[in-house]
This record gives C-alpha cells, sequence and structure tokens, in this order.
C-alpha cells in the first residue's frame, strides 16, 4: 500500500491482478451484476463456447423491461422476450436469478445494497452505467459495455486504465427540502457533464458525512451524469450500521474483521488529489433541470436561461434544447406547468426518496397524474408498512411494480411527445422518457411539489409546518 | 472483430454537444439481435421526423455514405450500452472526432474496432466550418497515428494499449485467459486475505 493514497487508489490496488503499461491494470471483479441488457454478452460467451467464470459471484436481476402495471404474460412479446432470456441464461450458467417472481426483485442499484451483495472495498461492474451507485459503501463500482460484460462473465476480471481521482468537498449544513440530488445536480450544473472524465470521484465533507446510505448512493449514481467513471464515499460508520443484518453481508465476528478492515479504506490525511472541487452546502437550493443535459440545471428560484446571454458556444444548443423543451427564455422555471409526474428510479427509488416526497403529499391531491413506482419490491412492501402507499393513492397517484420504468421507458411505461413530466429519474436527455418526452429532472419532494400545484414549484413552503 | 490500420472515407460534421448514446440508439430498438444490424437505428429520432419519414438534410441523410463523424463535446455520454457504438458501426463509421467522450462509450468504441479521435475544441470548431454541411475525404492512419480532414493533418491522441486493440483486433478474452493461473492465484489470496468479499450464504 503506497502512502498517502486515497480510497480509490487502496481499493484499487487490493484488486490489481497484473499490473500492465501506463497505468493499465487487470482488475479483479468482486460483484458482477447482469440484467435483461446483458443478452449480447451471454451471446458472445456462447459463440465461443465459454462459460461464466464465477457464477458465485455473479447475479441477475430483471429490472429493465419489468412490467410494472401487470404480469408479464399480458407484456409484449419483445419484453416477455428480453425477460425469459435473462432468466434462461442465468439458469444455464448456474447463476442466481432476482426475477420478477422473487420478493427480492427491484431495480440493481437498489437490490445489491439491499441485500448486503454491496459492500465497502469491493469491485462491482455491471453492465449499466448508474453502476456507479455501489460507490456510495466505499466500492469501485462502474457501469461497462457488452465486451467487457463479456469478458468479465468468462474470467472474473477487467482490464481498466487507473483513472485519476477528483475530490468534491461538500461542507455546511443542507437546508430543509434540500438533499442529494440537489447536491449532484450542483455539482453537474456547475462543473459541466464532461468534468470529470477519466476521473473517480470521492465526495466528502460535513454534507455528505450527514447523509444517509440513500442520499450517498443518490449522491453516486449521479457520479456518471457528470462523466465520471465512478463516485465514491468512504465507508463510517452510516455505513455499517446499513450493513448490519443485511442478508449477503458478513456476519458476527466476520462482520467485526470486516468492520476493521473497511475503517482503513478512507483517503489519508494527506492523499493529493488530481482536481479538488468545494461547494458550500448551505448555498445549495432544490435543483431543477431545464434543458436536454444533466447540466442544463438551475435553482428552482432561478429563470430559463436566454441562449443570447449564454456564451457563443453554448448558444445553439440551448436555443435547441428549449425548443424541445417548449420552454420560453427569461422566464422562471417555477411555475412552468407539468403534464405528469414520475417518482422511482435507480436514483429516487429508496425508501428515504418515498418518504420525503409522501411528506408533501401527504393529506393533499395531486393536481396531475403520476406514477409511484418504488426500487424493490423489497421497498415497495416497507412503504406499505409505512402507510405511504395510501398517501400516494389518496393523493391520486398510481402505486405500481419495481422496475426502472419511466425513467427509460423500455418496459413500455413511457411520456408522451410533448408532455411535460416532473421525474426523479437521472436523464432529460431527449427522447430518454419516450419519443418528445420532456424531462425535468428534480429530487422526490420537488416531484411531490410538481404533483400538488401541477406546475413546478419550489418544495420548500409546501414542507413548512411538516416534519 | 478485424483490425484496421489505415482508412480513406468521408467526413461529415455534426455539430452537436452532449449526443447522448439514447440519441445514438433509441431505447426502444435495443431488444433486437445483433444479427439483424443496428445501423438504420443509428441517431434514429434527430434523422427522422415523427411520422418516420427521414429528414433529408441531417448530416447521416444527406450523406449516407459518410465513415467519419465530427461531432460536438461529451459525445457517447450517458448509457452503458454497446448498442450505440454498433450502430455507429453498422451505418459504416469508422472514426469520431470529437472534443471528449463519454468514458464507457470509447472503451465500447475501441473494443468494436471504432476510434474515438480526441481533437481540441478549436480544432473541432474550425473543422465544423470547414465542412459545413458538405461531406469531404478524410483518412485516418492509426500506424502513423494521424487524422488527414480538410487540409489538415491532426496528430491522434491514443494510448498505446487502445492502438493495439484497434490495429489487431485483439480479443482481451484470449489475452486475459493466457493470464488464467495469475488470476487463480490472485482469487485464493483475495479470499485469504478478505473473506467477507464472499457474498454470505442465505
Amino acid at each position: 500500500m503506497s502512502v498517502q493514497a486515497t480510497l480509490f487508489d487502496k481499493v484499487w490496488d487490493r484488486h490489481v491482478v497484473v499490473a500492465g503499461a501506463n497505468g493499465w491494470a487487470l482488475l479483479w471483479v468482486d460483484r458482477h451484476f447482469v440484467h435483461e441488457g446483458s443478452h449480447h454478452a451471454f451471446a458472445k460467451l456462447a459463440s465461443r463456447g465459454l462459460k461464466v467464470a464465477e457464477p458465485d459471484l455473479t447475479f441477475g436481476v430483471v429490472d429493465h423491461y419489468a412490467p410494472t402495471q401487470g404480469p408479464l404474460s399480458a407484456a409484449s412479446a419483445d419484453i416477455q422476450r428480453m425477460v425469459r432470456t435473462v432468466e434462461e441464461n442465468t439458469r444455464a450458467h448456474g447463476i442466481e436469478c432476482f426475477d420478477l417472481d422473487d420478493p427480492r426483485q427491484g431495480i440493481v442499484h437498489v437490490i445489491g445494497p439491499e441485500q448486503g451483495l454491496t459492500l465497502p472495498g469491493l469491485t462491482i461492474n455491471c453492465g449499466d452505467s448508474h453502476t456507479s451507485t455501489h460507490g456510495a459503501f466505499g466500492a469501485i463500482a462502474f457501469g461497462i459495455g457488452a465486451t467487457e460484460v463479456a469478458h468479465v462473465l468468462a474470467t472474473q476480471t477487467i482490464w481498466q486504465s487507473k483513472p485519476k481521482c477528483m475530490r468534491i468537498t461538500i461542507d455546511g449544513k443542507l437546508g430543509p427540502g434540500v438533499g442529494a440530488k440537489d447536491m449532484a445536480l450542483s455539482w453537474i450544473a456547475k462543473l459541466g457533464a464532461d468534468a470529470a472524465q477519466g476521473h473517480a470521484v470521492e465526495y466528502a465533507g460535513s454534507a455528505v458525512r450527514d447523509l444517509t446510505m440513500e442520499g450517498r448512493m443518490t449522491l453516486c449514481n449521479l457520479s456518471i451524469e457528470g462523466g465520471a467513471r465512478c463516485g465514491m464515499v468512504a465507508p463510517d460508520e452510516t455505513t455499517f450500521a446499513y450493513l448490519r443484518g443485511r442478508s449477503r453481508a458478513p456476519k458476527g465476528e466476520a462482520l467485526s474483521r470486516a468492520i476493521e478492515d473497511w475503517s482503513r479504506l478512507a483517503s489519508d490525511a494527506d492523499a493529493v488529489f488530481d482536481r479538488e472541487v468545494a461547494l458550500d452546502g448551505a448555498e445549495i437550493a432544490p435543483i431543477v433541470t431545464w434543458g436536454t443535459s444533466p447540466e442544463e440545471a438551475l435553482p428552482v428560484t432561478a429563470s430559463v436561461p436566454d441562449p443570447e446571454r449564454l456564451p457563443e458556444h453554448k448558444r445553439f444548443r440551448a436555443r435547441e434544447a428549449l425548443d424541445y423543451m417548449g420552454l420560453v427564455p427569461g422566464r422562471p422555471i417555477s411555475g412552468t406547468p407539468v403534464d405528469q409526474v414520475f417518482i422511482g428510479s435507480c436514483t429516487n427509488g429508496r425508501i428515504e426518496d418515498l418518504r420525503s416526497a409522501a411528506a408533501v403529499l401527504s393529506g393533499r391531491r395531486a393536481k396531475v397524474p403520476g406514477i409511484v413506482s418504488p426500487g424493490s419490491q423489497s421497498v415497495k412492501l416497507q412503504a406499505e408498512q409505512e402507510g405511504l402507499d395510501r398517501i400516494f393513492m389518496a393523493a391520486g397517484l398510481e402505486w405500481v411494480s419495481s422496475g426502472c420504468s419511466m425513467c427509460v421507458g423500455m418496459n413500455g411505461d413511457t411520456v408522451a411527445a410533448g408532455q411535460r413530466c416532473a421525474s426523479t429519474t437521472n436523464r432529460n436527455f431527449k427522447g430518454r422518457q419516450g419519443r418528445g418526452a420532456r424531462t425535468h429532472l428534480m429530487s422526490p419532494g420537488m416531484v411531490a411539489a410538481a404533483a400538488v400545484t401541477g406546475e413546478i414549484t419550489d418544495v420548500r413552503p409546501l414542507l413548512e409546518g411538516r416534519s | 472483430m478485424s483490425g484496421w490500420t489505415r482508412h480513406e472515407g468521408v467526413a461529415v460534421a455534426l455539430p452537436l454537444e452532449n449526443v447522448d448514446t439514447d440519441q445514438l440508439i433509441p431505447a426502444r430498438f435495443m431488444s433486437a439481435p445483433r444479427s439483424q444490424g443496428y445501423g438504420s437505428y443509428l441517431l434514429h429520432d434527430l434523422r427522422h421526423r415523427s411520422d418516420g419519414t427521414p429528414i433529408a438534410e441531417f448530416p447521416l441523410n444527406s450523406h449516407p455514405r459518410a465513415s467519419v463523424l465530427v461531432a460536438g463535446r461529451n459525445f457517447g455520454c450517458g448509457s452503458s450500452r454497446e448498442a450505440a457504438v454498433y450502430a455507429l458501426v453498422d451505418h459504416g463509421i469508422r472514426t469520431v472526432i470529437a472534443p471528449s467522450f463519454g468514458d464507457i462509450f470509447a472503451a465500447n468504441a475501441i473494443n468494436n474496432g471504432l476510434l474515438p479521435a480526441r481533437v481540441d475544441t478549436e480544432v473541432v470548431e474550425e473543422l465544423f466550418a470547414a465542412l459545413g454541411v458538405e461531406a469531404v475525404k478524410a483518412s485516418v492512419d492509426l500506424v502513423a497515428g494521424t487524422i488527414r480532414i480538410a487540409g489538415r493533418e491532426i496528430a491522434l491522441e491514443l494510448e498505446e494499449e487502445k492502438g493495439a486493440k484497434l490495429i489487431n483486433g485483439w480479443d482481451d478474452i484470449d489475452l486475459t485467459r493466457s493470464h488464467a493461473q495469475v488470476i487463480a492465484s490472485f482469487r485464493s489470496s483475495h479470499f485469504q486475505r478478505a473473506p467477507w468479499v464472499r457474498p454470505a450464504d442465505i
């Protein structure tokens, strides 16, 4: 172990199987998650007659195409085929699969942590860019493409060039109604959607330490939207408390020894980062996106930018984004009418997200339709035990099953062309939620506020007098 | 995949920033097997009106034989879908020139013989101006490490390992399997040092 190592360095060093030239290394992969989209990789494996090297370290999930509003048998033939293919591929290779009949089913980045499969100090891969979520535990976790998925399946290793390290420090106390989603969108808006390319980001500072594991997962989840290879938070008591009693996490004496080990993973006090960025948590307001990239975001109290006032190289894109989004330059973003809302996804589909939306919706009616899709069946059950489902339904929203749902629209949950959706998801790309759909990313509380008022609105006044 | 060293082709400008992988291939096409070919899905919703008719002036429609794309920053950001690269490759694109690329996209590109050529913003801006809406001849030489386009020669910034993969069409699986013994010994010491890395039994 080198001196002055960062959290990233320490976890990286533990996983180097072969050190190549120019920072290239063959890394051991501790956990590999596959889903419906992994069909290309299984096909590559089959074409070469290869077996999965470590089925016990590989886990299958059904999430991207999971129907949320009816049985699989009622879904399209394409969707049924995608779901059955991952079930068949995992079965054929002896891989445990959290399928639609499994009470542990849910979005991969929700159930990995929930089942205790995600642990500090691990390397974790999945053919999904939001794999960065798992870094919240102090793991190196990143998304990979189908060729790399096939490689990990066949060898349980992956070739990587070592990224640079960037630390984003957020000190200060977040204001009421402000959370991890706002922290993430703030730095992406400030630095740009490609700012962290080629970097592993470590989040530090008191505002990060104060976050729950759910909040840290939201923060790390969105690292990819700032271009980062991965996002990480050093494991601490909050992490260990979350892991105690999780099904697949170590227990008893094994857990004590693991915690002792994990406690040494934090970046050394004198570790040097290639890039340092600091934000003041107290200055972060609820954020909402106005354009078609996560970097096109602003505080809810601000106005839609006027392309003519932007630097020249940003004008063309801004005009195009505003045209697609149907927004008028210079008008306050607050007050923009929305047609529907969506609460869910690997970004904001956890119990804490549902609680914060329910805190706004309790005793109120939504003016627009919307769906609430819990991030996993376990989250769904817990929410029902807490009565959150009744709050959502009393408000007029639909309470549906778990999956990626309207974040990516693969399962048929889409937003119609021209419709404006306030969404707790991660991408406001053109057509992401459906062709021509207009997506505004924001926190679960902000989406609930948009539901109640029928327009983009500051959640903070709606929280006054509520716990 | 087969390797390549030189490519002589036709370049067009796609002067857009943040061309994300959802633009490169909308999610609804991704359940198709690769054998069907992904070329017709490339940038589908930018190239077609909502009624499905092609937009004639879109660069890839006016120059369907283009094999080099010049694009704005953060090309291929977003989802890890390798299908975005399949769509480009199946459409005949061999090189994308842009100021920056999504990390996962760039790795996927190399794995499929597509060169993600990072070129300074100023140069890309000059290429946009030089190309306009026309197609121009372009040549890419991986061995010499140069791109010739619109009367300029641009030096390629390409890590040795990535260049070698493109040139040799190497498959990492074979390369890695040659390290099988090292991997096996790493595995056993890794599990011994930190037994907790293995998932607990239910």
